[in-house]
């Protein structure tokens, strides 16, 4: 049965219910739990911002707290996975992959392939991305682009209550090893998510708002910025079609060419920065196989090549906004009119 | 450390094999006839043989881009590593590894590496294992002493003081990293004076002296497995060749190897001590030199006249599922 909860409260209760499943399912990360060797109370924190909080009580032999450690519990938990443990890390800050990047695209991603198709890593690492906390430029970032270049991970950006569920289940189940991008912005937005557990397959977009008009292909928080867009371009008779990835890797990319097929208007909206990103390597895809069916140049919206700033002056420029993403759509849906 | 007759041939096997392995390896990478770089083990033979001893098929071991000597010691078939070192099908990782990632985790041998300080990480994740599963297995990383001043060994062996993991970390320190000689590089005169600092027993061994290295690995190991948390053991020892295959070694003094041959060669100690201590006949380490020899011949035969992959495999087992 549905109810309302929250973005944070779908992932607590996700990872309750698949620690509960199968014991083999661990959680670790720094401060997952809070108040380890301390000589206040245990379950402290339950994560930097509380999401894995209660675990503790309910599943005390799965939940372990680390040192300030990437390289080394992340190694652990791509070693552990070999092992037959299916361990869910979590990096507090995607920034902080940079300390152990190794672990992951040298280590995870390779043994399968490098070893002739004998290991498996089911490995889960959930981290935070995003702009907007007034986090600035070492905890603000949406790395994903960068590991969705490699081959062997998988990437996952959930949008929605509902979605952060089903996705984050389907990771735990899923036998290689999955980075899973949690926007910290969408932490308190409310959805109904369904009690029971439920799997939404990986690589499966969503169409979260249907129009003939122009497509607008996005993830993460970007999904819900494009449909303030969608609503205030619809009442100037301006039909959006929003499709939200989901997963960068895999990459649906039977859902974006049937909607820019129908479309032939097309805007890219990512949060990241420009370069090498998933609003060009969507573009490049589009290019590549709709040319044909483009009736306007492709539009990407995203942050600039810059850090992300401090300043909410300057960090609300950064951010592409609804704004933007009305401008672009509708300057591609009149092009050639 | 007691060692029983069979005990003492399997242990001058595993070396011979490996001795033989390397340095058939160097002779065929000469001819051209193996593909990218490979790093050989040859002269570390009593380290390998000595720690791998004490592990059983569900303990688990991660190495180094100077693998082979671990592969062997765990138990890696010999001509699946050929196989594979020559880019063929038939090798254990199908011939998508190479020299620096031959695996074979049914043998609990979690690959050799091409990061220097990848494995320690991944050992305290064996090590967890092995503790959330209420096993009694224990996971043993190697490195050297170029790993040895990585910061994911240093954060590792701290992570499995606080994790209290039956982890080993054995430091084969072969006075090189690379063309940089150990003693510059290493801030401290033994890389296991750091175990101190970490709240964990650390031990210097002469790793050309495979009981010594037996011994001290198995106190370690009993350690780990009894649930006494990890160690760390430096193994001082030499390697024959150079970083690489083609390394000039212009960095070592001219008559170091031919020293270390004709003076270190812990096969020869070990011949040395079991026949005159009358444990084992040279007769029986001869018939172990003749078998291992034809075991290398055909090696490389199988891997020479073996297919190599075919084009569909480039694009298999990227993922499990897709």
């Amino acid at each position: 049965m549905a109810r309302t909860i929250t973005y944070q409260q779908a992932i607590n209760e996700a990872l309750d219910q698949e620690m509960t499943r199968d014991p083999s399912v661990i959680v670790m990360g720094e401060d997952v739990v809070g108040g380890q060797g301390a000589e206040g109370e245990m379950d402290a924190w339950g994560g930097v911002l509380g999401i894995t909080k209660g675990l503790y009580e309910k599943h005390p032999n799965q939940i372990m707290d680390t040192p300030i450690t990437e390289s080394a519990f992340i190694g652990a938990a791509v070693g552990a996975a070999t092992q037959g443990l299916r361990p869910v890390a979590e990096l507090m800050f995607c920034d902080f992959l940079g300390v152990c990047f190794d672990q992951m695209y040298n280590q995870a991603a390779k043994f399968r392939y490098m070893f002739g198709g004998k290991a498996e890593t089911p490995l889960v690492v959930r981290t935070m991305i995003g702009a907007g906390f007034r986090a600035a430029a070492q905890h603000s970032q949406s790395l994903y682009s960068v590991f969705t270049h490699v081959p062997g991970l998988k990437c996952v950006v959930p949008s929605s209550p509902y979605d952060v569920k089903g996705l984050l289940i389907a990771s735990i189940r899923d036998n290689d090893p999955i980075i899973f991008f949690e926007h910290k912005m969408l932490y308190t937005m409310e959805g109904d998510v369904p009690e029971e557990p439920y799997v939404i397959p990986l690589g499966e977009a969503a169409i979260t708002r249907e129009g003939g008009d122009v497509t607008i292909v996005t993830l993460g928080r970007m999904v819900h910025l494009a449909g303030a867009a969608a609503v205030a371009l619809a009442k100037e008779g301006i039909e959006c079609e929003i499709v939200d990835l989901r997963t960068t890797s895999p990459l649906d990319e039977d859902t974006i060419l049937e909607s820019v097929e129908n479309t032939g208007r097309v805007v890219v909206v990512d949060e990241a920065n420009p370069r090498c990103s998933i609003a060009t390597d969507i573009s490049a895809l589009i290019a590549q196989e709709a040319f044909g069916a483009l009736k306007a140049p492709i539009r990407m919206v995203t942050a600039p090549h810059s850090p992300v700033p401090f300043s909410d002056a300057l960090e609300d420029l950064y951010i592409p906004s609804a704004e933007q993403i009305a401008a672009a759509a509708r300057d591609v849906a009149g092009y050639g009119e | 450390m007691q060692l029983s007759k069979d005990d003492l041939l399997e242990a001058y096997r595993i070396m011979r094999t490996i001795r033989e392995f390397e340095e058939r390896v160097h002779t065929e990478f000469a001819t051209g006839s193996i593909p990218g770089f490979v790093h050989l083990y040859a002269g570390e033979e009593a380290c390998a043989a000595g720690v791998c001893l004490h592990l059983e098929n569900d303990d688990t071991i991660a190495s180094t881009h100077r693998g082979h000597g671990h592969c062997i010691a765990k138990g890696c078939d010999v001509d699946g590593m050929m196989a594979e070192i020559y880019g063929k099908a038939t090798g254990l990782c199908a011939g998508k590894g190479g020299s620096m990632h031959i695996a074979d985790l049914d043998v609990g041998m979690l690959g050799a590496n091409g990061i220097v300080g990848a494995g320690s990480p991944l050992i305290c994740g064996a090590g967890l294992a092995a503790k959330v599963k209420g096993t009694n297995n224990v996971a043993v990383a190697f490195f050297g002493d170029g790993g040895s001043n990585q910061g994911t060994t240093l954060e590792s062996l701290n992570l499995a003081k606080v994790w209290d993991l039956p982890c080993v970390f054995i430091c084969e320190n072969n006075g090189y990293a690379e063309a940089t000689a150990s003693k510059w590089s290493v801030s401290c005169d033994n890389v296991a004076d750091r175990a101190a600092g970490f709240g964990m027993p650390g031990v210097v061994v002469d790793g050309h002296d495979f009981f010594a290295v037996h011994e001290a690995a198995g106190e370690a190991i009993e350690r780990a497995r009894a649930g006494g948390g990890p160690s760390l053991v430096e193994l001082k020892v030499s390697r024959y060749f150079g970083h690489f295959e083609g390394d000039a070694q212009t960095y070592r003094p001219a008559d170091e190897v031919k020293n270390l041959r004709a003076n270190r060669d812990c096969l020869a100690l070990f011949r040395a001590r079991v026949t005159e201590t009358g444990q084992l006949e040279a007769a029986q380490l001869d018939a172990i030199d003749a078998e291992v020899g034809t075991l290398i011949d055909v090696s490389v035969e199988k891997a020479i006249a073996a297919a190599k992959p075919v084009a569909a495999e480039l694009m298999t087992d990227v993922y499990i599922s897709y």
